[in-house]
């Protein structure tokens, strides 16, 4: 059995290419999963963290345009359950952070951070998840960006006005008070299609990086086939055989996975902050930069790996089981067994296709990624078949032997590169889906931006009084539009005064006549995604009052309603703090006049959308980047297990006078009409995957629909890319071929394989 | 932070895992004034004394409807001070804890509430008197409602404040820890109580404790029982048992008058009798007591087994009936009963 | 037609070079078949191989036709395309193409298909009903034939034979010896044939036995 063994094995130390093919396979198809898994698995640790840490944020606020101390405490002694919360913006330690005072005693059980309450209510503590540079700061488990202290140290940093109240038993709210619902959406449920997303990435590159495996395994099984042979002969049973594989393989696929779950931990390092930045810019979620390492995510690293590795291997352990002891190789016995294989893939890919087709027809995101799944992988497996018939085609339309022999030749060759070049493809069509997608989402995102950035100066006060004196200070120099918003149950209310520069900024995608005489009338605008979640259509009713618009919000998670200023003023007595300007005077000015004004320019705001916005599709880029180089090693490993194979294919040719060189020539040639041909297929499926992100994952998901956009450069570029990738994984075998000793050929006609 | 969080540090320290005594009460006195035998000083001693860790306004009262149905009503503030000063605003260390709760036969309910001091949402001042927490009040009236409850109550007293132990110093244990310590024991309260929405007029008696002190137990006391009974003859009987190491029991006969007699450590006999499952705990909800100096030989009931206040510090307190020698009626409380198994 | 003076041509081995052919003489002319036999290991594929410019001689001249062989790559595999033709004990076809495109193969190769000659080649093969089937649809037999005819398609001067029945049954090995000789002999080919059978070798024009690197009669 040890012998036995130690043979297997010793394939592995005369070919070391392959075995460091079959490790970095594995390992990076286990490394983009697990890599994935690990930010996925960061940030939902954090939500859960937001969740149980400030769920204060999930109780009903009463809100009034001022709220003394006196009044909070006239309150409770009339026997109001209400708790004070002092918040705001404070710089700590230099970090700028959103301030939170709470009064733990009127809190209901539960609601607060932990802590050593002595030292919370008296030791002036500040608790945040980063460590700040400030004697009073405690680590805790908190969003990033958020600091939770007693209220008595946010009054002493904030002031003494009381913020909002938390209403903590179910009541009307008290005469002279508004009452603010809070969210009920909350953040892992706001988040879930980025995760999806994401998810989604981490499943296609490991199936992509699957096919490198498989390769591999096929190729090293193929070539012990004498040995298998040998060792059955001297009397080692099959089972036996198989396990002594199966043991192989699972030192493989241990040892892969290991190093696969340590470059996930890399990629995930990398990309994290990348992603925590999307989440904060995007959805306000504060998730954390640095990584924990789980036992759970690395355990589950290395069990992919092994059920990558075994997924993989089946077939060629399956074939092993039936292999009969003594019989002779028919190496070209499995070409006609494939063909029928293959037409039963393509039916299966049709059907898929039809699937996905039907499916469109059902609402909802996950039907919407069940679209994606089902295009992507019925593509996948009708292309051998297309690829086929496309050989096919050049033949007929080929003059010359050798053109006829080529295109044969290459159809030949599909059944064994089938996979590689389904890999090539699903990384194609992924990058063209997506990159159409991105790219259409940026050209419509920064010119909407620029519309909704009209006015010069954006202000935010910290009090009504610093407005007013702000006001006073800039005189007829500037056009003042207060702004106000607030959130309602989920939805973001806004306040708006009826003036050009919004009407300019706010154009609407489908209104009743006159909409902005009707929003001052008293009726409302609500954003794409509240119209298309509830199916509302101008003319239509919502809480706030009839509908007589519908405008873009793009990059805005909530549902968000316009009501008139005066409207909002009347509803939620807030005050008023935020302002756009339309001046000359400089911010700078300004900012020397108002030390505590938060003043932005347009170009400011315009530059940190636009951040935002990249960032979010920096991790999306760096994915599509190592699904491509995965796809790249899958046809290396591919070609390289074939190059062995093909020896008897090609030295007839040879030997009938087409030197090595040429015969190299056209080997080349066709690695790179096979990708071209993926590259043809590979645009279609790519455009109809962008729709379906387009028309339907990002309605589903985001609720905007945006228009598609072409970008036949972009398709270029990446059409080089995989042209120049096929290349170099064809250029080893080919040199290889092009130098090959005419002994090696002549083997051919002179043994029995 | 929770409930039970805050509470531990109201009881002035977190709960120690033995020998501490029931809710901290016997952790050091660091930096807290400590009390001192002497005259009080009234009306200033019926406001707060922000200098000592805790301090405590108890009014118990017991009810009857017209119809003869009994009921109880425990109105209480407490004082717990982080440090021994008073400040204003956000910054005082004084944290306040109210508890309330009505008793019948067959129900008891109890509420808390939570507040800081120097803000003026709870506390409590000396001329005219008033206790505060929230919308509970405790004045010449006794308000106070919760989930299921509520009432309201005036007072007004029939006889003398009472000094307990020696002139107000009440000692609570052989080595000397002690509080300061004097009841309103002759209070005649008439109000409506409410209880699942339901108004009752009531009448009745009822009795405030006030006490205060920074280290009121010793380190090996684990609970106490606590009696105070008003006689159908007008005399009064405060007792209490500090269980620890040796029990330590004091008590005060206080004459119809209201002259209070101190009695020497011991000479109240505390017998349980019947022990009841509350809460998960073997609770005694009737007793014998004698003070043979007085001929008293009394057995005592709980008007509701169950009075267990389910609050942040869990405790019994609840009404009680005296029949044999001095049949009469007042209140107990019992603290430190540990779950069964444990 | 061909002539090999003083050919010698030896491999690295572990324990050494190994000379297998050691001044290796022989001239053949046009038309005449000659049988070349030795023992397995002798260098009668390795002298044939050189015949056909599949490799190089490490010394001695080699002329083809009456021009010396080609030193390199492309010249000589020029040669194979049109003025040698091979036939190998097994692997002569290509397998991506059917029997018909087999066939014209070397001859479209070499830019002379002369349909006519070829349909006359399948009619003497026999090989009509087989033109749609892919080699490996082939028995060994037919295989030899499609492999005779796409050799002979392209009118070589000379063909090589390297054990050509040798994968068959005694009688199909007779058949398509019978079919190759009378082909040859019809279109004044040269012959170059290696077998290990006495039999075979007796039918040809003349013999010559390959022994320690030297031919010998």
């Amino acid at each position: 059995m040890l012998t036995g063994l130690s043979a297997l094995l010793s394939h592995w130390a005369r070919h070391r290419v392959q075995a460091a093919l079959l490790l970095i396979g594995l390992a990076l198809a286990t490394a983009l999963w697990t890599g994935v898994q690990a930010i996925n698995a960061e940030a939902r640790a954090s939500y859960d963290r937001a969740a149980s840490a400030l769920s204060q944020d999930r109780l009903p606020r009463l809100v009034a345009g001022r709220i003394t101390l006196a009044d909070y405490v006239a309150l409770r002694r009339a026997g109001w359950p209400v708790s004070p919360v002092i918040e705001g913006e404070a710089t700590i330690g230099g970090h700028p952070l959103r301030l939170i005072g709470i009064e733990p005693l009127t809190l209901p059980p539960g609601a607060a951070a932990a802590g050593d309450p002595g030292d919370f209510l008296t030791g002036g503590v500040i608790l945040s998840a980063e460590p700040l540079d400030d004697p009073r700061a405690r680590r805790a488990d908190l969003p990033l960006g958020t600091a939770l202290t007693d209220i008595g140290v946010a009054a002493g940093l904030l002031g003494p006005d009381i913020s909002y109240l938390l209403l903590t038993e179910d009541r009307a709210p008290p005469p002279g008070y508004a009452l603010i619902h809070p969210s009920t959406t909350d953040l892992s449920q706001l988040t879930e299609s980025f995760h999806l997303n994401l998810a989604a990435f981490g499943y296609l590159a490991f199936g992509v990086g699957l096919f490198i495996v498989h390769s591999a395994i096929g190729l090293a099984f193929e070539q012990r086939r004498a040995m298998f042979r040998t060792l059955r002969a001297l009397g080692l049973s099959a089972r036996a055989l198989t396990g002594l594989l199966l043991a192989e393989l699972l030192v493989f696929a241990l040892v892969a996975g290991a190093a696969g779950v340590a470059l996930g931990w890399l990629i995930a390092a990398a990309l994290l902050p990348d992603v925590a930045a999307t989440l904060r810019g995007l959805y306000g979620a504060g998730v954390g930069s640095e990584l924990t390492l789980r036992p759970v995510w690395w355990l589950s690293g290395l069990g992919i790996a092994v059920l990558g590795m075994l997924a993989s291997a089946g077939q060629s352990l399956w074939r092993l089981w039936r292999l009969p002891p003594l019989t002779p190789a028919q190496p070209r016995a499995w070409a006609r067994e494939s063909a029928r294989a293959m037409r039963g893939q393509a039916l299966a890919g049709a059907l898929l296709l039809g699937g996905a087709a039907g499916l469109l027809a059902v609402p909802g995101l996950w039907p919407g990624f069940g679209v994606l799944a089902g295009l992507l992988l019925g593509g996948a497996a009708l292309l051998p078949m297309l690829m086929a018939w496309l050989t096919r085609v050049g033949q007929r339309l080929s003059r010359g032997p050798v053109a006829q022999w080529f295109w044969a030749d290459t159809r030949q060759q599909l059944p064994g590169l089938s996979l590689a070049l389904m890999a090539l493809l699903l990384a194609l069509a992924a990058n063209i889906g997506v990159g159409t997608m991105v790219g259409s989402f940026r050209s419509t995102f920064t010119a909407w931006i620029d519309q909704r950035l009209a006015a010069d100066l954006y202000v935010e006060a910290a009090d009504e009084a610093d407005a007013a004196r702000l006001l006073d200070w800039l005189g007829p120099g500037a056009t003042a539009l207060p702004m106000i918003r607030t959130t309602d149950g989920g939805t973001e209310v806004v306040g708006m005064v009826d003036h050009p520069l919004f009407r300019r900024a706010w154009p609407l995608l489908r209104a009743l006549p006159d909409p902005w005489a009707r929003l001052d009338a008293g009726d409302v605008f609500v954003n794409e995604q509240m119209a298309l979640r509830r199916g509302l259509s101008p003319g239509d009713r919502v809480e706030q009052g009839v509908v007589a618009g519908i405008y873009a919000d793009y990059g805005n998670p909530m549902p968000q309603v316009i009501l008139s200023f005066d409207r909002h003023r009347a509803l939620y007595p807030l005050p008023v703090l935020r302002y756009a300007l339309i001046t000359d005077i400089p911010a700078a000015a300004i900012r020397a006049a108002f030390p505590r004004l938060v003043v932005e320019d347009r170009a400011a705001i315009r530059r940190a959308s636009v951040a935002v916005f990249e960032r979010t599709f920096a991790v999306t880029a760096a994915l599509n980047v190592l699904t491509l180089g995965v796809a790249a090693l899958a046809m290396f490993a591919s070609l390289l297990t074939l190059s062995a194979l093909r020896l008897p294919q090609i030295a007839p040719v040879w030997a009938m006078g087409l030197g090595r060189g040429r015969l190299a020539q056209l080997e080349f040639l066709r690695t790179l009409a096979l990708a071209a041909l993926v590259c043809g297929l590979a645009l279609p499926l790519g455009l109809a995957l962008a729709w379906v992100l387009l028309a339907v994952v990002n309605v589903e998901a985001f609720g905007w629909r945006l228009p598609m956009l072409l970008f036949p450069g972009d398709w270029l570029r990446l059409g080089m890319l995989s042209l120049l990738a096929a290349g170099l994984a064809a250029a080893l075998p080919v040199r290889r071929l092009a130098r090959m000793a005419p002994g090696a050929l002549l083997k051919v006609f002179a043994h029995e394989r | 932070m929770n409930v039970k969080a805050i509470a531990l540090i109201l009881m002035a320290a977190a709960v120690p895992a033995s020998g501490q005594g029931f809710a901290g009460l016997g952790s050091d006195a660091e930096g807290f004034e400590i009390p001192r035998p002497g005259p009080f000083d009234f009306p200033a001693d019926h406001g707060p004394h922000p200098a000592f860790r805790i301090e405590w306004w108890y009014v118990t009262a017991n009810l009857t409807a017209a119809d003869g149905t009994e009921y109880g009503a425990q109105w209480t503030l407490f004082r717990s001070a982080l440090a021994p000063h008073e400040a204003e605003g956000w910054a005082s260390p004084q944290i306040w804890l109210g508890h309330a709760a009505l008793t019948s036969a067959t129900r008891h309910l109890a509420a808390e509430k939570l507040a800081r001091g120097g803000i003026g949402q709870a506390g409590a001042t000396a001329d005219p008197f008033e206790a505060w927490i929230d919308d509970w009040d405790l004045s010449d009236r006794m308000v106070a409602r919760g989930e299921g409850f509520a009432y309201d109550l005036a007072l007004s007293a029939t006889g003398p404040i009472v000094a307990q132990g020696d002139g107000g110093y009440s000692v609570k244990s052989a080595a000397g820890q002690a509080s300061r310590y004097y009841s309103q024991p002759f209070y005649a309260a008439s109000g409506v109580v409410e209880l699942d929405g339901r108004r009752i007029p009531v009448t009745g008696t009822a009795w405030m404790d006030r006490e205060w002190s920074s280290q009121p137990l010793a380190g090996d006391q684990t609970g106490w029982d606590w009696f105070s009974l008003s006689f159908d003859d007008g005399a009064r009987l405060m007792g209490f048992r500090l269980r620890g190491a040796g029990d330590f029991v004091s008590a005060t006969w206080i004459a119809a008058d209201g002259r209070p007699e101190p009695q020497p450590p011991g000479a109240l006999r505390l017998t349980p009798l019947r022990r009841a499952t509350v809460a998960g705990r073997e609770m005694p909800v009737e007793w014998r007591l004698e003070l043979p100096a007085k001929g008293l030989d009394i057995t005592t009931r709980a008007l509701n087994d169950h009075a267990w206040n389910a609050l942040s510090v869990p405790y019994w307190e609840g009404p009680i009936r005296a029949e044999g020698s001095h049949p009469g009626h007042g209140y107990l409380e019992m603290t430190g009963y540990g779950e069964a198994g444990r | 037609m061909l002539s090999l003076t003083d050919v010698c041509k030896g491999y690295a081995t572990s324990e050494g070079r190994v000379a297998v052919l050691d001044g290796v003489s022989l001239s053949l002319a046009a038309g005449e078949t000659l049988a070349l036999t030795g023992e397995s290991g002798s260098g009668k594929s390795t002298l044939l191989h050189l015949c056909a410019g599949l490799d190089a001689p490490d010394s001695g001249r080699i002329e083809v036709a009456g021009r010396p062989m080609g030193r390199s790559d492309a010249e000589r595999a020029a040669l194979r395309r049109g003025t040698v033709g091979l036939v190998f004990q097994q692997f002569n076809l290509i397998p991506s193409l059917d029997v018909a495109a087999n066939l014209a193969f070397q001859a479209r190769l070499a830019g002379r298909l002369d349909p006519r000659w070829l349909a006359d080649l399948v009619a003497a093969l026999d090989l009509d009903p087989l033109m749609a089937r892919y080699p490996e649809e082939l028995s060994g037999g037919q295989q030899q034939r499609v492999a005779i005819g796409r050799t002979l398609a392209v009118r070589p001067a000379l063909v090589l034979a390297d054990e050509p029945t040798g994968n068959l049954d005694e009688a199909s090995g007779d058949r398509v010896m019978a079919l190759m000789l009378r082909l040859v002999a019809e279109t004044g080919t040269a012959l170059l044939m290696v077998t290990h059978s006495p039999r075979l070798a007796a039918a040809l024009d003349r013999r010559v036995h390959l022994r320690g690197g030297r031919l010998t009669c």
